[in-house]
Order: C-alpha cells, then sequence, then structure tokens
C-alpha cells in the first residue's frame, strides 16, 4: 500500500471517484491548470480532461450556485473553495440553496454536491487563510458537515461525501496536508459519514475532538498515559449529523470528558457536544466537562498562532482538571 | 523617507523635471522595498502570503500624482507599493510585514491589513473583490460630506470576475459617486491568466452597461498612467460620477511568495523586464532628457536602498507582540 499524505489522499480520492463516476466533476479557483493552491487536484485535468475538471473564475457565491445546478441536473459537483475565509460568498448558496433542495422539493430533487475548503491555522497567515469554519455550517439544517484528521479518513471520508445525495461540506486541515504520511489502499471503500471514530481506548477520561486538533489530542494522551492516565480519544470527524453514541458510551465508562477544537469557543460545535452530554449523560459526570478551545478573538499572525491554536500542554492541564474530582 | 511630496491638482500643467525625478525615485522605492521584503520572506522573517508589487509600480505613482490630499485610496492584498505611494512610513509597512508591533496594524494585521487614517489609506484587504464596495462606500461619504474627494478603489483582473464588483459599479453609477475604479490587469488571476478567466478581455469597458466610461493605460509608463488618472479623477471629481482605467501591468514574481509561477514562461516575463520595465523607461527618458545623468540615478538607488536597509532593520529589532495582545481589538474596550 501507498503512503500518502492527507493532501495526496484527497487528490487519490478525488481520483479514484471521478474513475468510478462520470458524473463527478471538480471546479474551483485554480484547480486545474495549477492543481490547486495546496496541490489537492494535481493531475485531475491532464487525466479527466478539462470539461470534468475546471478552473472558474474567481466567483466563489458562483461557485457554488453553480455547483447546486449541476447537482440538481444528477452531476456530482466536488467545488473547492481556495481558503476557508474566501468561503463566506459562498455560504448564501450553501444555506439559501444546496441545503433546502431537497426540503423544498420534498425529495424530488437532492443536491449532491462536495464543497472543499481548507479549513483552520498552522500555515503561519492570518484570519482568512486560516480561520475555522464549521461552526457557520453545523447551524444549518440540510448539510453534512465533515472534517478529516488523516490521510486514511480524507480518503473514506470524501468518497463517502461525494457519493453520498446530500449536500457536504468537508474541511480540510492545511496544517495535516502534508505533516503526517499513512498507508492507503486506493481501493475505492468509503467510510461512513454518520459515526464519530474512537481512536485510542481509555478509561480515566474522554478527549473530544476533530480535524488537526486530533494531534494535540493524540499527543495529551501519550503523555498523560506516561503519568497513569488512560485518555480515550474519539474523533469526532463528521460534525454534523453528529454521533453521540461513542462519546456518550465513553463518558459513561470515564466520567470525564474534554472537548478541543480550534475554532473560537462560542457557538462552537463544542458547546453542542458538551450540552447533548448535559442533556443525555449528565449523571455519568464526575467532573464539569472542559473545553480547549480557539479563542473569541480573530485568527492571529504569525506571531501569536501559536498561542491561539489549542496547544498538547493546554489539553493535558484541561484532562488533569477534570480527574481533580473523585 | 516617506513619500510626502504634494500631488498634482487635475488640469496641472505637465509634469516638471522634478517632478519626473520623484517619480523615478518612488517607484525604485517600491522596487527595492518589494525586493527586500522577498529577502527576508525567505529568511523566514516573514511568513504566510506575501504578494510583491515589483512590476507595477508606475500604476500607483502615477495615480498617487493624479490625486488630491483630501481624497481615499482602497486596495486589496498586493498592496505594499500603494501604502508607500500614500506616503506611509516604509519601517512601519516593513515592521507589518515581520509581525512586529512598530507594524501599522501592530503587527497584528500583516501584508494584507494596514490602513492609515492620516494618509486616508483605507486598506489592504484580502478577500478578492470585497474591497470594491467598500471603496464605493468611501466614494458615497466624500460625495455625502460634500468634501471634493475621490476615492481610488484598486481592484485585480482576477477580481473583475466577482459579483459585487457589479453590484458597486451600478451604485456608483446611479448615484454618480466621485470613485475611480483602477483595474490593475497584470494578465494573470494568481494562476489563471485572463482569457482563460474573462469573457471579454477589455476589461475598461466593464462598466459600459451601468453608462461607466473606461479607458485603457499602458500602466508600464507612469506618464501615461498620470495622465489618464488626471482626466479620471476630474471626471469623478466634477460630478461626473465613476470611471474606469484599464492599467496594462504585469507582475514579474509570483502571485504570491509561495508561487512558483509556472502557468507563463520564463521568456515572457523575461520579455516584459527588457522591454516595458517602468523604472528603467524612466531612467532612460531621464538621461536622454538631460535631467539626471547615470551617476545621480545611482545616488537616487544608494538614497533608496538606504532608506529600504532602515526599514528591513526596524523590521528585525521592533519587538514581537505580547500574547496578551490576542485579547485586544476585538471588540471597544471598556
Amino acid at each position: 500500500m501507498p503512503e500518502v499524505t492527507l493532501v495526496g489522499a484527497v487528490n487519490l480520492a478525488l481520483a479514484r471517484a471521478m474513475e468510478d463516476d462520470p458524473s463527478v466533476l471538480v471546479l474551483g479557483e485554480d484547480v486545474g491548470v495549477d492543481g490547486g493552491v495546496f496541490r489537492a487536484t494535481d493531475g485531475l485535468l491532464g487525466r479527466f480532461g478539462p470539461e470534468r475538471v475546471f478552473d472558474t473564475p474567481l466567483a466563489e457565491a458562483s461557485i457554488a450556485g453553480m455547483a447546486v445546478g449541476l447537482a440538481a441536473q444528477g452531476f456530482r459537483p466536488v467545488a473547492e473553495i481556495q481558503f476557508s475565509g474566501f468561503i463566506y460568498p459562498a455560504i448564501d448558496q450553501m444555506v439559501n440553496h444546496a441545503a433546502r433542495l431537497r426540503n423544498r422539493t420534498r425529495s424530488r430533487l437532492s443536491c449532491p454536491m462536495v464543497l472543499r475548503a481548507p479549513n483552520g491555522g498552522g500555515i503561519r497567515a492570518a484570519e482568512h487563510h486560516s480561520e475555522s469554519v464549521e461552526a457557520f455550517f453545523v447551524n444549518i439544517p440540510g448539510l453534512r458537515v465533515v472534517v478529516p484528521s488523516s490521510p486514511a479518513k480524507a480518503y473514506g471520508l470524501l468518497l463517502a461525501a461525494i457519493r453520498d445525495p446530500d449536500p457536504v461540506v468537508f474541511l480540510e486541515p492545511p496544517r495535516l496536508y502534508r505533516a503526517l504520511k499513512e498507508e492507503v489502499a486506493d481501493d475505492g471503500r468509503a467510510l461512513s459519514l454518520d459515526t464519530s471514530f474512537v481512536i485510542r481506548e481509555g478509561t480515566d477520561v474522554t478527549l473530544v475532538t476533530w480535524g488537526a486538533s486530533v494531534v494535540e489530542a493524540m499527543a495529551a494522551a501519550d503523555d498523560l498515559a506516561a503519568d497513569g492516565v488512560e485518555a480515550e480519544v474519539i474523533d469526532v470527524a463528521c460534525l454534523k449529523p453528529l454521533d453521540m453514541g461513542p462519546i456518550l458510551a465513553s463518558v459513561e465508562r470515564t466520567g470525564r470528558c474534554v472537548i478541543v477544537h480550534e475554532a473560537p469557543l462560542t457557538g462552537a460545535p463544542g458547546a453542542e457536544i458538551a450540552a447533548r452530554i448535559a442533556e443525555r449523560g449528565l449523571m455519568s459526570l464526575v467532573a464539569p466537562v472542559q473545553r480547549v478551545t480557539g479563542y473569541d478573538t480573530v485568527m492571529p499572525l504569525l506571531r501569536l498562532e501559536k498561542a491561539f491554536i489549542p496547544s498538547t500542554r493546554r489539553v493535558i492541564d484541561a484532562a488533569l482538571r477534570t480527574l481533580e474530582y473523585a | 523617507m516617506a513619500i510626502t511630496r504634494r500631488r498634482t491638482r487635475a488640469g496641472a500643467p505637465a509634469p516638471t523635471n522634478e517632478d519626473l525625478l520623484n517619480y523615478y525615485k518612488d517607484m525604485l522605492l517600491i522596487r527595492r522595498f518589494e525586493e527586500k521584503a522577498g529577502q527576508l520572506y525567505g529568511m523566514g522573517l516573514i511568513a504566510g502570503f506575501c504578494h510583491l508589487y515589483i512590476g507595477q509600480e508606475a500604476v500607483v505613482v502615477g495615480m498617487q500624482a493624479a490625486i488630491s490630499p483630501e481624497d481615499s485610496v482602497i486596495t486589496s492584498y498586493r498592496d505594499h507599493g500603494h501604502m508607500l505611494a500614500c506616503g506611509m512610513d516604509p519601517r512601519g509597512v516593513m515592521a507589518e510585514l515581520t509581525g512586529r508591533t512598530g507594524g501599522y496594524s501592530k503587527g497584528k494585521g500583516g501584508s494584507m491589513h494596514m490602513f492609515s487614517r492620516e494618509k486616508r489609506f483605507f486598506g489592504g484587504h484580502g478577500i478578492v473583490g470585497a474591497q470594491v464596495p467598500l471603496g464605493t462606500g468611501l466614494a458615497f461619504a466624500h460625495k455625502y460630506r460634500e468634501d471634493g474627494g475621490v476615492c481610488l478603489c484598486y481592484l485585480g483582473d482576477g477580481a473583475i470576475n466577482q459579483g459585487q464588483v457589479y453590484e458597486s459599479i451600478n451604485m456608483a453609477s446611479l448615484w454618480k459617486l466621485p470613485v475611480v475604479y483602477v483595474i490593475e490587469n497584470n494578465k494573470y488571476a494568481m494562476g489563471t491568466s485572463i482569457e482563460r478567466a474573462s469573457a471579454g478581455t477589455e476589461l475598461y469597458r466593464r462598466g459600459a452597461a451601468y453608462d461607466v466610461p473606461g479607458k485603457q493605460v499602458d500602466g508600464m509608463d507612469v506618464l501615461a498612467v498620470r495622465a489618464a488618472g488626471e482626466a479620471a479623477v476630474a471626471h469623478a471629481r466634477n460630478g461626473e460620477g465613476p470611471f474606469i482605467l484599464e492599467m496594462k501591468t504585469y507582475r514579474y514574481r509570483g502571485h504570491s511568495m509561495s508561487d512558483p509561477a509556472k502557468y507563463r514562461t520564463k521568456e515572457e516575463v523575461a520579455k516584459m523586464r527588457e522591454q516595458h520595465d517602468p523604472i528603467d523607461k524612466m531612467g532612460k527618458k531621464l538621461v536622454e532628457d538631460g535631467v539626471a545623468n547615470e551617476e545621480r540615478l545611482k545616488e537616487v538607488d544608494r538614497e533608496v536602498k538606504a532608506v529600504v536597509g532602515e526599514a528591513a532593520e526596524f523590521a528585525q529589532t521592533s519587538p514581537e507582540p505580547d500574547p496578551t495582545e490576542l485579547w485586544t481589538d476585538v471588540l471597544i474596550e471598556a
């Protein structure tokens, strides 16, 4: 099996989906000739031709809107938005059209499109090149929101997203694009979009996270284990719809939960997860739920980026705080 | 050495020899500043995204010569040249690039986000085309206040295909707003050439449906830019509404420092540099007209390099922002 990076796995999944299904199209700014700013679509133009892989003008609202139109005609467009902060003009189309086509037509039409974008920091650029936007999308009924955290997840989840009959916002952490390699079989097998993943088992505290923060959560679990604390780590991956099953089951065993994400604190998915634990798992808890997140401030420039992104240290400290409760 | 010379009013006489030498110096300052920024980026002192203006210097210098101190300027992310042309301090601009507290945004804005109320420079904006409605709003304010000001609203050939650009042009024409839309057509929207992204590549005509006049200009010739700028600014200032100037220009470097620019040939870039460079062209004219000799031009280069060197020094020694700065300037502090 070849070892690939996360961005390589995205490329692999796109190529596989296009190979298997002629209705899959790729569009976006510089996705063709240039192969994408992060090279996620590298080589697709040469392999599948300009009818299926096309560079668009700079026009995010219309990129998303055209994808809705294509999807309504039975295509499976995969549209790329170059950076997360460029996605806002596309939100109008995603909310008002992509997410509601099925409901408005009482399922006579659906919108099998994917909107891909990098999401989050770590590339030393401020604001709109680095911010986390998942909170905007999880509040929208009719959308799926998916955040891969590894090459294998990127491959399996992107294939699932493309094959899914409903619109999927697929947010890729650029910090992980080339950070690690993993063996990924290009076997066309999709992962489920309806499950959270337990990626490390433990009995003392539950760490719930997604995207790039999975790296810090796993590192924190390693450090905690050295001190005899066994952390269970859950990669939510699919933020909407949200599979609470593994989270509630874990919290029932550990009684402690730390939620880790890079998006700012207020109104982000961590708040939703904490609320659902309070609703359905409160009696399991022996300590208050902790959240380790980005702050309620603008994603800063390089000098302060490390202070913003949740660090392994902050995750460990939060876990230790939960352990202060007997 | 911030650029602080008086600007020429519309209808002003032809540029003096001193003006010509100043345009040369201003363009050279931007060129040397950008070369230094590229070096600092290579050394890891500037990170993230950094979009250099090298090749396009004649556009901002020529346009700046056509406006008055009450006028406002706004642009997108390839903005260092605009800030220097507006008279902002090279030290403050460079320190912002390195993310230091001595920068115009205290090291919190970076390359794309700097402002100066004093110089009426309203940014520096990272979202392609999104500065166009802002510039239209700046023009609305000029008109409402009757302060005689005009807004220079710069945008690129990539931005010209964003929908909000046309929403703005329509409103500006409808309400006769004093705004000049300066399209810097450097032929490439990141990696996509104008021919591959635009139906109709004569961008000065993009206002035709809204009754907005336009003109195509040799953006590699600072005097052509100045002349066209004066006419367009006079049009806007006289209450006749917006004007579109399409500056045919060229960037020598990639879209950003992380762009290897494989979408065009080395020969194409070399041809522009060798045959159309705005600074070389002006230098040649100065010598031919007897305004300055080669030695004087070298002296100008030394002066400019000293200014840039000082800016680079400042940008490396100014303190880094304290982590507590994460929480400042989000909302007004009580």
